[in-house]
């Protein structure tokens, strides 16, 4: 891979990362492997941390306003839950029109993911990405039809990569030195 | 694993309805349910069932990429026959939280997730060399979806 312009992407994208400080940073830390199930979860966090029960919840509060967390609550695994089939919609649109597009196919719930990304030519001529849910494959292609229509899509090149094997999937570990000493702990028993 | 198994009245809640908007309030599963008429242990015995059913991943939060640490989707192009062992060398990395086989000349396609750039950059230089492929890195440019879960259709 190329790396440099990789590393330029990236630098693109990272003008927007968030600046947390320390605190915020353990209590991300604290939470990414799931919140602890007894009474008082968040206490439990931060009995955890060493701050209190309400400086935990404001600084979730905080940190889902600045768009660090997306979304808390039940994170279901679609697989198991009878939606076996899977893929990942790729577009080759023209630059202009990527934001038009995203967003008119972001607001249909089966689209779980959507998202620009850049071309590698020439092995890799797609722009926009989403993931796509259904309980078959002839239901992901029938949703797919659809959205061709609504979207207004029909010119436009495109490829479904249907998922086969899953040799992996669990949440994102944002600090990979600590996976093992979090998953630990989230086993633990709730003192609580 | 075979057809999906029976869900309770209560589990099909917990799935559908509280997959954004889990309360911020210091006893969150007593308030869910509160709200759906269930005694608090129930509520945390089925979501503790569920979870370790493999049906939900967990509670917690879902953080947008690249918001803390840096992250990267990448493919690489695999000859069926090394597959599985490349598949494994890649499942290995504790940076790599998904990693799925698809249906294209790129056929290994994973998530990888590092604290900064440059760890990022050298875990997958690491992994291009471990395993002799070249890496197609396709990092994250705009997100257009705003993440509202799913809405889970039992028939």
């Amino acid at each position: 891979m190329d790396m440099k312009t990789f590393s330029k992407q990236l630098q693109s994208i990272n003008q927007h990362l968030a600046q947390l400080d320390a605190i915020d940073d353990a209590l991300i830390r604290a939470i990414e492997n799931g919140l602890p199930l007894c009474s008082r979860p968040y206490a439990e966090i931060a009995r955890q941390l060493g701050i209190d029960e309400q400086q935990v919840l404001a600084r979730l509060a905080g940190l889902q306003q600045q768009g660090v967390i997306k979304r808390m609550g039940v994170i279901v695994r679609h697989r198991e839950l009878g939606y076996r089939a899977n893929a990942m919609l790729v577009w080759d649109v023209p630059d202009e029109r990527v934001s038009e597009l995203g967003r008119c196919l972001s607001q249909y719930d089966f689209i779980t993911l959507c998202y620009r990304r850049p071309r590698v030519l020439p092995d890799w001529p797609y722009n926009l990405f989403c993931m796509i849910h259904g309980k078959s494959r002839e239901d992901v292609l029938q949703r797919i039809d659809w959205l061709i229509e609504q979207c207004h899509l029909e010119s436009l090149p495109h490829h479904v990569l249907f998922s086969r094997r899953r040799f992996k999937q669990r949440g994102a570990v944002y600090r990979a030195d600590n996976m093992r000493h979090t998953q630990k702990r989230q086993e633990k028993h709730c003192a609580t | 694993m075979t057809d999906t198994r029976h869900l309770t009245e209560l589990e099909r809640h917990l799935l559908n309805d509280y997959q954004h908007d889990l309360p911020l309030s210091p006893t969150p599963y007593a308030d869910m349910a509160e709200q759906l008429g269930v005694s608090e242990k129930q509520v945390l015995e089925s979501l503790d069932t569920l979870h370790r059913d493999g049906l939900i991943s967990r509670v917690g939060a879902v953080f947008r990429p690249n918001r803390v640490g840096a992250s990267t989707l990448a493919a690489m192009s695999v000859d069926e026959s090394e597959l599985e062992s490349i598949a494994e060398i890649i499942s290995s990395y504790p940076h790599v939280n998904h990693n799925y086989e698809r249906e294209h000349e790129f056929n290994l396609w994973f998530v990888a997730t590092a604290s900064s750039e440059a760890e990022l950059c050298s875990v997958l230089g690491e992994m291009e060399e471990r395993t002799s492929h070249s890496i197609l890195a396709l990092p994250l440019l705009e997100d257009y979806h705003i993440d509202l879960g799913f809405d889970l259709q039992w028939t």
